[in-house]
């Protein structure tokens, strides 16, 4: 039997956490959070090393949070599960496209 | 905590000790290469300006290369100047010569051209280094270590292992009384409060939201979104998917120390501690930014890899992605990829660095000095080319 995938929480806020494997679709990771909290979630989509996916619902418009701080907004509903990247996290900064 | 290195008259100093080629303009960098080419102990300097800018910009490039040529790895300094370049070079010689080096410039127009000027230039340096090459390092504190920070090629391994890295570095460096300095404003953009509530004064967190804001409205002003442009397609590929998630990976290396200021880019550290230099973040301008502080050694944290040197300035470069030092092992002097795979802490890198570093700051060779990857360098300046 493999190894189990282990994605990280960093930060008790988050509503996403990274993983340090390539993850295939349907792959079940266990998330460790920073009190050694761990649990099972079940990844919807493809998660190359390094990406991250949902934790919690997050829908559309609210906050993506990382390292306990705002690190975008869901630009579509996103569940449990989600691969989260530039597919489904908006930039609230720099954004001169927005500025007219 | 102690390192070797060559004291120079200004009290300052260097982990290295050459002679420093600085062409003051760049039509004539390939008379500084054939010179560096022939002669031990000497490094060039070879840059994009000095011609075709607005006076400001002149005056910018000038102040810079007065600040490489300050640069405490320097012992000596030969100037190349075409004879019709915008920077000043009286000044330059002028400044220059004020830090008690051996100091000489040659005019290829004046001396008939490039071959000439290969054959003056040659026998100045050869002469300059037959002198530096006699100087012995003596011990120094670590307090007189100015050390510059960069990360390039960043993923998502940057901010949980490379940066942590050096940033636990930079702490050990500060409470040994010596001066960090940390850039990279755009990287700050979506992380800036947490900068702010370090800064020592209201005036220092007022400095960090004004350059940032500074610095957002650039990238604004292009009317697009500034994802591609930062984070980098390398950036999102590694699973970067916001500025805001770079930046708060980013400001990791800067470790947790107070920030006692904002300096511009040709600035030097006011004083020992925590300092941020504002800069864009390309490569090479930034670490000039960093040789403009009188840094003696850099360290440069990365996820994807990146082969970075610099001239005669040694950087140290820290992995943080496992796969990435497996692969580019070769170029990487520290494996921090070690706490991605919970193998190792933290303060285990960073001790192993600390190590590193007062080695090399004693002449250890850094990879990228071993295969002289050292040569990229470039002065940012404000204004565009006329």
């Amino acid at each position: 039997m493999s190894e189990k995938i282990i994605a990280v929480k960093i930060h008790d806020a988050d509503n996403v956490a990274a993983v340090f494997t390539d993850v295939p679709a349907g792959g079940i990771v266990e998330v460790v959070d920073k009190k050694g909290n761990r649990w099972d979630v079940t990844v919807k989509d493809e998660v190359p090393f390094g990406h991250k996916f949902a934790l919690d619902p997050i829908n559309k418009g609210e906050q993506i949070t990382k390292y306990g701080e705002e690190i975008g907004i869901a630009s579509t509903d996103i569940v449990v599960g989600d691969y989260v990247h530039v597919h489904n996290l908006e930039s609230t900064r720099g954004r001169g496209d927005l500025e007219k | 905590m102690n390192f070797k290195g060559y004291y120079r008259s200004d009290g300052s100093v260097g982990s290295r000790n050459y002679v420093g080629v600085i062409p003051s303009v760049f039509c004539v960098n390939e008379i500084a290469e054939a010179i560096v080419h022939q002669t031990e102990g000497s490094v060039g300097f070879y840059h994009h300006k000095g011609c075709t800018q607005l006076p400001p910009d002149l005056e910018w490039t000038t102040d810079a290369l007065i600040r490489i040529g300050q640069n405490p790895n320097l012992g000596a300094i030969l100037v190349i100047s075409l004879g019709c370049e915008g920077t000043d070079c009286d000044r330059l010689v002028r400044e220059l010569k004020k830090t008690g080096k051996p100091v000489e410039i040659i005019v290829s127009q004046d001396l008939g051209g490039s071959t000439a000027a290969i054959h003056v230039g040659t026998d100045i340096v050869r002469d300059m280094w037959l002198k530096l090459s006699g100087q012995q390092r003596e011990e120094a504190p670590l307090s007189k270590y100015i050390m510059g920070i960069k990360c390039g090629g960043s993923d998502t391994t940057s901010g949980l292992a490379s940066n942590p890295v050096i940033g636990y570095v930079a702490d050990r460096v500060i409470d040994e009384g010596g001066t960090v300095v940390f850039s990279e404003t755009t990287e700050f953009i979506g992380a800036e409060h947490i900068l702010a509530r370090r800064a020592k004064t209201p005036a220092v967190a007022n400095d960090i939201y004004k350059i940032v804001k500074e610095m957002e409205e650039i990238a604004k002003a292009s009317g697009v979104d500034m994802r591609k442009g930062q984070p980098t397609p390398g950036n999102i590929k590694g699973g970067l998917s916001s500025i805001e998630e770079k930046s708060l990976g980013a400001i990791v290396k800067s470790g947790t120390r107070d920030i006692e200021g904002v300096i511009y880019y040709n600035d030097r550290p006011e004083g020992k501690g925590l300092w941020i230099k504002h800069s864009p973040a390309k490569e090479i301008e930034l670490l000039t930014a960093m040789a403009i502080c009188g840094s003696q050694c850099m360290l440069f944290s990365t996820g994807r890899g990146a082969p970075q040197g610099y001239p005669a300035v040694p950087i140290i470069k820290v992995c943080g992605n496992p796969i990435s030092f497996e692969k580019q092992h070769n170029e990487m002097d520290i494996d921090a990829g070690q706490i991605i795979l919970g193998k190792r802490s933290i303060d285990e890198v960073g001790e192993e660095v600390v190590a590193k570093l007062i080695s090399v700051l004693s002449g250890e060779a850094t990879r990228s000095e071993a295969i002289k990857y050292t040569r990229s360098m470039d002065i940012y300046t404000p204004g565009t080319s006329l």
